[in-house]
């Protein structure tokens, strides 16, 4: 176990470092000019000059990349062309707020998916069924900046049941930052008033961006839950007289969990692209925005900063993913 | 083609009624038929998807316009269909571009083995854990928002789908007998690739395709609503959600339109994926 724990982290170390090359070079070797979109357009030759020493931007390509690996190993993210200040600091500032809307994104996914994955599989082919399959469907194919756009619409401005933009309402008094999630500090605050606050902000934003993942987990519960469901080993568990509940719970569900738990892992990867999309809809300040705005001021190092973060989320994810598998199936080995 | 679909998954009439029996499939054909006669006919219908009207603007959906105006007093059904041409277009070329690209990669790896195995797969591994919406916008921001640097950024982010795909079918195909028999009767390595490992990996490449497909069309459609896309006046329905969803208390129809056209045309991809899917693999049409 734990050798393969370390073989799967140097492979992490590969991939990341594969990443930060990638990354590098995607952003280093198009053909723009990150000290005219920082400067403006307006800028003379001299500042522009002056910008490009003061960043490093003049410095061969390959130095520039030892240079920033350099930093990297320190911990240092280099500094935002934008924003002049340290990457690692604004990523610590807007994480958080992605973190939390992706958690209770994946809470909401998993409230909704599983049940209805599992009704559509006990209902098969009757009126349950049809409507989970049809939630499955459309929940694939629905854009989710046009679901995020009628949810405000709707929720808040017609029917005014849910708060619109923002983390916490203007009024709010934001608690002192221990985590930086929101609903955590504020109960470490023993802040109730602003714990409903922002967990009233977070429905419709963690709605919206979960309903994607809950559409593809209702999809996969059901399909994994019908091939456990015509095994043999259902039709003994049935015959030596159990009742339905306990062969769903002891039997069914466990050896259904491995493929739903692949979808999760996998799942990581589209939550961040929708997070891109459903925080630039609810004025959330997440990486999202901040890839965003980075990206259109071509402030690459920032860019870089997100994709590398992502990255690690994503390896970290599909880790641990990798490591459930044992739990669900003690027949798999980690050798 | 027919020989390798014959021997994975039974004769193709036999193919054919299974795929004719699946509703869901059935569905998802006739919407893509309906939507390729309105890419390709459409605009010889409709007039110029730039023409204002702004006298008109805004106006909800009425016998003069189908589906109302925008804010610019712009034609949505004239807008919606000129730019399925745009969607269908991106979504197919990001997926024959993907599935080239992905599939070489993928045979080399499981041909050739050892190293170029190790790398190929690498590579992969850097391109999967890279968030992909983020890598194409720092690509289209680079090289300046347009329908062609989409393409290229969400392709170089969906070509590890494939090559993953194809080695593993490369993998599980090589020892089988009549790829020993082939190699027995002194086939180059690429004609074994090209005459026996590739086609009979048709299969799941269609399936994984037409998923594509709908895949490129939504991430395409989110670079263009957050600007990273076609520019405006060009009718892309991302771009069209994003400039009409200011007004969408006033008139839901200019942004619900293209958003809707969206929805449609990526439902149609998944549902043949799904019955191509239930269709090669019988059993897991569950």
């Amino acid at each position: 176990m734990l050798t393969y724990i370390l073989r799967r982290l140097a492979l992490m170390v590969l991939v990341l470092w594969g990443v930060t090359l990638g990354a590098f070079l995607i952003s280093h070797a198009l053909p723009s000019d990150p000290a005219a979109a920082a400067m403006g357009n307006n800028a003379r030759e001299e500042q522009l000059a002056d910008f490009r020493e003061r960043n490093g931007l003049n410095k061969p390509l390959a130095t520039q990349y030892v240079i920033y690996m350099g930093q990297l190993l320190r911990g240092d993210m280099g500094t935002s062309l934008r924003t002049q200040s340290g990457i690692v600091s604004d990523l610590r500032a807007f994480f958080p707020a992605t973190l939390e809307l992706t958690l209770v994104a994946v809470v909401f996914a998993l409230l909704i998916g599983l049940p209805l994955g599992v009704i559509a599989a006990l209902w098969q082919g009757r009126p349950p069924d049809l409507l989970a399959r049809t939630f499955a469907l459309l929940g694939g194919a629905t854009p989710v900046y046009w679901l995020a756009i009628l949810a405000l619409t709707l929720f808040h401005e017609r029917l005014g049941w849910l708060p619109g933009p923002g983390r916490l309402d203007v009024y709010s008094l934001p608690p002192p930052t221990h985590t930086g999630l929101v609903l955590i500090d504020s109960l470490l605050a023993h802040d109730t008033a602003v714990f409903w606050d922002g967990l009233r902000h977070l429905i419709l934003p963690a709605l919206v961006l979960g309903a994607y993942s809950a559409a593809l987990l209702t999809r996969m519960t059901r399909s994994a839950l019908l091939e456990v469901l015509s095994q043999d080993y259902i039709r003994t568990a049935r015959s030596k007289g159990l009742t339905p509940s306990r062969v769903l719970g002891k039997h069914a569900v466990r050896n259904a969990a491995l493929p739903v738990l692949t979808v999760l892992g996998s799942l990581f990867g589209s939550l961040l692209t929708g997070a891109v999309l459903t925080e630039t809809i609810f004025s959330w300040p997440g990486i999202g925005g901040y890839a965003t705005t980075s990206a259109i001021s071509l402030d690459f190092p920032a860019v870089m900063g997100v994709t590398l973060i992502a990255g690690l989320a994503y390896s970290v994810v599909n880790l641990l993913v990798d490591l459930a598998y044992g739990f669900f199936d003690p027949r798999i080995s980690f050798s | 083609m027919t020989a390798a679909l014959t021997s994975e998954s039974g004769t193709g009439s036999a193919v054919w009624r299974r795929f004719r029996r699946n509703s869901g499939a059935m569905i998802g054909l006739v919407l893509l038929v309906a939507l390729l006669l309105i890419a390709v006919l459409g605009p010889f219908f409709v007039g110029s998807p730039s023409a204002q009207d702004l006298a008109a603007r805004l106006s909800p959906p009425s016998s003069t316009h189908l589906l109302g105006t925008d804010q610019l007093g712009r034609d949505v059904l004239t807008r919606v269909v000129s730019g399925s041409r745009i969607s269908l277009g991106i979504g197919v070329s990001v997926m024959l571009a993907s599935l080239l690209v992905g599939s070489a990669a993928g045979l080399i790896a499981g041909l050739l083995g050892g190293w170029w195995d190790e790398v190929i797969m690498r590579v992969t591994d850097v391109f999967l854990a890279f968030p992909s919406l983020i890598l194409a916008m720092a690509i289209s921001a680079a090289l300046g928002p347009s329908l062609t640097n989409v393409m290229i950024a969400v392709a170089l982010v969906s070509w590890p789908t494939y090559a993953r795909l194809i080695r593993a079918q490369v993998l599980a195909l090589r020892e089988r007998e009549f790829v020993e028999a082939a190699r027995a009767l002194g086939s180059s390595q690429s004609r074994v690739a090209f005459r026996h490992l590739l086609p009979n990996s048709l299969a799941p490449l269609l399936v994984q395709g037409s998923f594509d497909v709908g895949n490129a069309i939504l991430t395409a459609a989110g670079l263009g609503f957050i600007g990273f896309g076609a520019q405006p006046p060009t009718p892309e329905w991302g771009a069209m959600v994003s400039e009409t969803r200011n007004y969408i208390a006033q008139a839901p129809w200019a942004s619900s339109a293209p958003a809707l056209a969206i929805l449609i045309t990526v439902l149609a991809f998944n549902l043949l994926g799904d019955g191509l899917r239930d269709v090669f693999d019988p059993r897991k049409g569950v």
